[in-house]
């Protein structure tokens, strides 16, 4: 069978030996011959010129298996040459699926194959390919392996294990590069860098747009860089930067959505969105369908045209060309100009165009076969031969035609499709075009404007018109355009009308087949779907183009269909003996080129916010811990002898977390008393107030307190986590009322530093000229004062049951205050010995021990709310009706019998059934026990009550307490 | 959802800078039933349509403003800080 005794037979080295296959200096190729670098692929160190890509280059050393196949580990070889195929994924530097062909090379870039082991030249998988072939129709493994349900996990295990391509590394240390999101607002937005894109940016920056352009490939330029019309297509693009258009290339745009158009740039992720859009997408070569037609060596006409022209690399000895159009016999003429040895052109045109062309062709020497395709190719890994054969309408070769031809490569030709995906996420319609047998975009949305190929206009005059047109109807649209400009496009568009008709493509049968059994004819090499699949999954009854493609899932691998989406659906159009035009298209869906999710998800935000005292917390060997944005110093090693020195002697705490805003103007106290459910524009200057703000349904929003500094001016602190939403809250309300203040955050601004204990105030005054006697500032007083030679709003507070004083200074000032405090001898308490301190007074934290159903009534705080004041406040009038019914449950104290600590979260059980939970439970050194905050049944919220807490098991034997553990009359905290 | 919005204050930016605060409800002026709370607190008309809603440029001069919106296109018709709002137009989504 195999081609020894072939006429010509041809032997290249397959298995990347070594042969090099570079060609003289080509005009206008992309690589730059005084520039070698070095890359490695599976360890090797391979040769190449800058410029090239990875395939480029491997092929030039005689690379021809660049991968294996997704189910049968089939080897693959080069088919786009462009990065649009799935056909050369590789790993580089650890990042898998990355595409060979699309991929320049940097020196020193560490290359490995994919899905094959041990190499790419001997896959032991591959063994799937030759045995269980015929076994595993579609479906298979929805069938296989659902029976017993209870071995799925291992299934599942194992077929995880041999699916897939790639593999990402289990763990890495640290990001090695990093996204950045780049919004960008534009008139237009262009598309693709064709000759159609690049005279459409021109000619709508040329009238005043502001233009950005965006082309997948390294240079904007298109087909004609490979097709001689590099120095045309490189000046367009110079006119088209010199005349101001945004020009981004190696950037694929990876979707439409909703107008914002996603632009893949390296590092890159552009955020586009113009106000009017053109696509100049242009359209994608499609591969025949035939037995074996993935061998390596089956390249697209294109793709072997760039590699010569490109990157000067020859790509193959003698080639067979198979095509259904003019494209293929361009392509022969080129590569028979460029020492390619091109033996025969089969043409599935009867008349093979029946021009100029055909006579080049056969007057190369080149043998043209008319109405003829390619039925089969031959060879292990990779093409030794083709067969050629005329084919009846159902692509049968037809007896006593065949022929059999050597060669190393099989150039395929099957007609250019559109490439309307993004056009069709941006709310199209697919047409299909019985003249051209091809599916165009129609029913654009207004914002979107079409050009060159992708619309019809495929040779590079009428692509050039056709750009320059739909840049100035963008122009236009604008309102960019004058009166003689707009004649211009009138005639542009009766010109482009009047330009003859393409000349015909043949429409390829869904498969061609020669006689005998023959190999597996593929119709999408993303997924490894033969003909045979289709036909199988129509016979079992999925026979509409949704159903097949999920149950086959051809389209659905990394190229999304863009190569086996037309062959699909003329596979199903015949099976199902439908029309083309009305077995309809399937969404390609985003993203239009491979991403990876790092450029999805962008550069890793994570805020922190730390306080001018920071530092400090470090130094003194604080645990730091995120405290919601805040990262906060938790405790310095012994929260429990923290707790205690607050109480036995003096501590000093940062809380310049607490959000802090000033709210200023005539209507300042209005405006508090209407957002606290307590009385705030009664207060006198210099005077403090605790508030708790709730929502319309009188549930606790948060709580701080308020400080007048004088008439106008109020001083209001948050919780930590809170302010964000309070002062949004506060703004939201000013705006609604019209009133006459305004907010201010100061959070980030201001300092905070509480000093508390029994010696605070000895050493407050050590610091200060002003009398810090208790008739002076008293409990609830505020006043300014030097402290340490800081300016501070003083204010007396006792969150921790202590007299303490709350220092509030511009941040720059808080290390100084803070050293000039701990130097007296005040010991650093941090966040947790303060839990403990609070808990012995009851105080709740919002949040924590109060969650969105939590009333003041029920938080056991029925003082902070005042409904006998006049003026109507946010909450009111739920909380007149919780009032009037008593809540259900009841925010209380415990102290546990035998000292256990329950887990916060801990079920308060009632008859054994679960009737609450633990908020809060700390050790509390001073009392010698344990203690914490639940919510009970209201009737249980009566000292001395017993409760029994569920904690993981265990149960813990609890009494209630209504009133503080720790001074509940405030003797200490107002002494 | 994505478009773009007009800050009155900032300009044109992506919505992703903005909060949004919800259709522009009425709050009552006298003391409601209990029903009349529920309804203003947990009701919303949620219109297919064009709707008056409240906004606010949370990464940017953090004012709150008005817009008219339509749910149905996200089409902005126009966006203003509350004094300068004008009156609701023709079949206008307004709860009350």
């Amino acid at each position: 069978m195999d081609g020894a005794a072939e006429r010509g037979a041809v032997a290249v080295a397959r298995d990347g030996g070594g042969v090099v296959t570079r060609l003289p200096p080509q005009p206008g190729e992309r690589i730059d011959r005084d520039r070698p670098i070095s890359f490695s692929f599976d360890g090797t160190a391979v040769p190449a010129y800058r410029g090239d890509t990875i395939a480029s280059a491997l092929y030039a050393n005689g690379r021809r298996i660049f991968s294996r196949s997704f189910k049968y580990h089939r080897p693959r070889g080069e088919l786009c040459g462009c990065g649009r195929c799935g056909n050369s994924l590789v790993q580089v530097d650890g990042a898998p699926g990355i595409r060979a062909c699309g991929e320049p090379v940097r020196p020193g870039m560490r290359v490995e194959h994919q899905n094959a082991w041990p190499s790419l030249e001997r896959d032991v998988m591959s063994a799937v390919d030759r045995f269980a072939g015929p076994f595993t129709p579609p479906g298979f493994y929805y069938k296989t392996f659902i029976r017993p349900r209870s071995l799925w996990p291992l299934y599942e295990k194992l077929l995880r294990r041999a699916a897939g391509l790639g593999r990402l590394a289990p763990e890495q240390d640290e990001r090695s590069w990093r996204t950045e999101y780049r919004r960008r607002h534009c008139d237009v937005l262009v598309v693709g860098g064709g000759i159609a894109g690049l005279a459409a940016a021109l000619r709508a920056a040329e009238l005043g747009a502001d233009v950005v352009l965006c082309e997948e490939d390294v240079e904007p330029g298109g087909a004609l860089l490979a097709e001689g019309g590099h120095e045309r297509a490189r000046e367009l693009a110079r006119r088209a930067a010199a005349a101001g258009v945004e020009l981004l290339a190696r950037a694929p745009a990876l979707g439409f959505f909703d107008g914002l158009v996603p632009v893949w740039q390296g590092d890159t992720l552009h955020q586009i969105r113009a106000a009017r859009h053109i696509a100049a997408t242009g359209t994608i070569e499609q591969p025949l369908v035939f037995a074996d037609n993935d061998l390596p060596g089956v390249m697209l006409s294109s793709g072997a045209v760039r590699l010569a022209t490109l990157y000067g690399v020859k790509p193959g000895e003698r080639a067979v060309v198979a095509t259904t159009g003019d494209r293929g016999l361009h392509a022969a003429l080129a590569l028979k100009r460029l020492g390619v040895d091109v033996a025969v052109v089969a043409d599935l045109r009867a008349d093979a165009g029946g021009g100029e062309l055909a006579a080049q062709v056969q007057a190369a020497g080149i043998g043209l076969r008319r109405g003829t395709t390619v039925v089969s190719a031959h060879g292990r890994a990779g093409v030794e031969a083709a067969t050629l054969a005329r084919v009846d309408a159902d692509g049968r070769a037809v007896e006593g035609t065949a022929e059999r031809v050597a060669c190393d490569l099989l150039v395929v030709s099957g007609g250019a499709a559109p490439a309307t995906s993004l056009l069709l996420q941006s709310g199209a319609r697919a047409r299909y075009d019985t003249a051209s047998g091809r599916f165009f975009a129609d029913r654009l949305p207004a914002d979107v404007h079409v050009a060159g190929a992708v619309d019809g206009h495929e040779d590079a005059d009428a692509a050039e018109l056709s750009g320059l047109a739909a840049g100035a109807e963008a122009a236009d649209a604008l309102g960019r355009i004058s009166s003689q400009d707009r004649r211009l496009l009138t005639e542009q568009r009766r010109e482009l009308a009047a330009r003859p008709e393409a000349t015909a493509v043949a429409t390829p049968p869904a498969v061609a087949r020669g006689h005998g059994r023959g190999g597996k004819a593929f119709v999408d090499l993303d997924e490894d779907v033969t003909a045979k699949d289709i036909a199988y999954a129509v016979a079992e009854g999925y026979d509409s183009i949704e159903l097949s493609k999920r149950y086959t899932t051809v389209t659905m691998g990394p190229t999304q269909g863009r190569f086996s989406q037309l062959a699909s659906i003329r596979m199903l159009a015949r099976e199902t003996r439908t029309p083309l035009g009305d077995v309809g298209l399937t969404t390609a869906r985003p993203p239009w080129s491979t991403v990876p999710m790092a450029a999805l998800a962008g550069r890793p935000f994570e805020a922190a916010k730390r306080s001018a005292v920071h530092g400090r917390h470090r130094e003194l060997r604080a645990t730091v811990r995120w405290a919601g944005d805040w990262r906060r110093a938790y405790d310095y090693g012994d929260p429990e002898g923290e707790a205690l020195a607050v109480q036995r002697d003096a501590g000093v705490i940062d809380v310049s977390t607490l959000g802090k805003l000033v709210v200023r103007g005539p209507d300042a106290g209005e405006l508090l008393d209407r957002l606290y459910t307590n009385r705030m524009s009664t207060l006198a200057p210099g005077r403090i107030r605790y508030g708790v703000m709730t929502s319309e349904a009188g549930r606790i929003t948060d709580d701080g307190t308020v400080g007048r500094i004088d008439d106008e001016t109020f001083y209001v602190t948050t919780t930590s986590s809170g302010v964000g939403a309070v002062e949004q809250q506060f703004s939201w309300w000013l705006a609604t009322w019209a009133l006459d203040a305004d907010v201010t955050d100061v959070t980030q601004g201001v300092a905070a530093i509480n000093l508390a204990g029994p010696r605070a105030r000895e050493i407050l005054s050590r610091l200060t000229d002003a009398d810090c006697s208790n008739e002076a500032i008293g409990y609830m007083d505020a006043s300014e004062a030097t402290v340490a030679g800081v300016r501070c709003l003083v204010m007396r507070i006792g969150f921790v049951g202590e007299v303490g004083y709350e220092l509030h200074c511009a941040a720059p000032h808080g290390r100084s205050l803070w050293d000039a405090i701990a130097a007296q001898g005040a010991r650093p308490f941090g966040l947790e010995p303060q839990r403990i301190l609070r808990l012995q007074k009851l105080h709740i934290l919002v949040g924590q021990d109060t969650d969105s159903e939590s009333t003041p009534y029920g938080a056991a705080m029925p003082w902070a709310v005042r409904l006998d004041k006049e003026q109507d406040f946010i909450g009111r009038w739920a909380l007149e009706h919780a009032a009037e019914h008593p809540a259900e449950a009841a925010l209380v104290g415990f102290t546990c019998l035998g000292g256990e600590v329950p887990t916060e979260g801990a079920v308060v059980l009632v008859d054994g059934m679960p009737a609450g939970q633990v908020t809060s439970a700390r050790r509390a050194p001073l009392l010698s026990t344990s203690i914490g905050m639940a919510w009970v049944p209201a009737a249980l919220a009566r000292d001395d009550a017993r409760i029994v807490i569920s904690d993981a098991g265990r149960r813990i034997a609890a009494t209630v307490t209504t009133r503080p553990f720790y001074d509940p009359e405030g003797k200490v905290l107002r002494s | 959802m994505s478009f773009l919005l007009t800050c009155p204050n900032c300009g044109v930016r992506e919505v992703t800078d903005f909060g949004f605060g919800g259709e522009v409800s009425q709050r009552p002026t006298e003391r409601p039933t209990w029903r009349e709370l529920n309804t203003y607190n947990y009701f919303r008309r949620n219109v297919a349509g064009v709707q008056r809603e409240w906004w606010v440029h949370r990464s940017g001069c953090r004012a709150w403003f008005l817009a008219e919106r339509d749910t149905r296109t996200n089409e902005v018709l126009w966006t203003a800080l509350p004094n300068a709002a004008p009156s609701p137009s023709p079949g206008t989504a307004v709860a009350s």
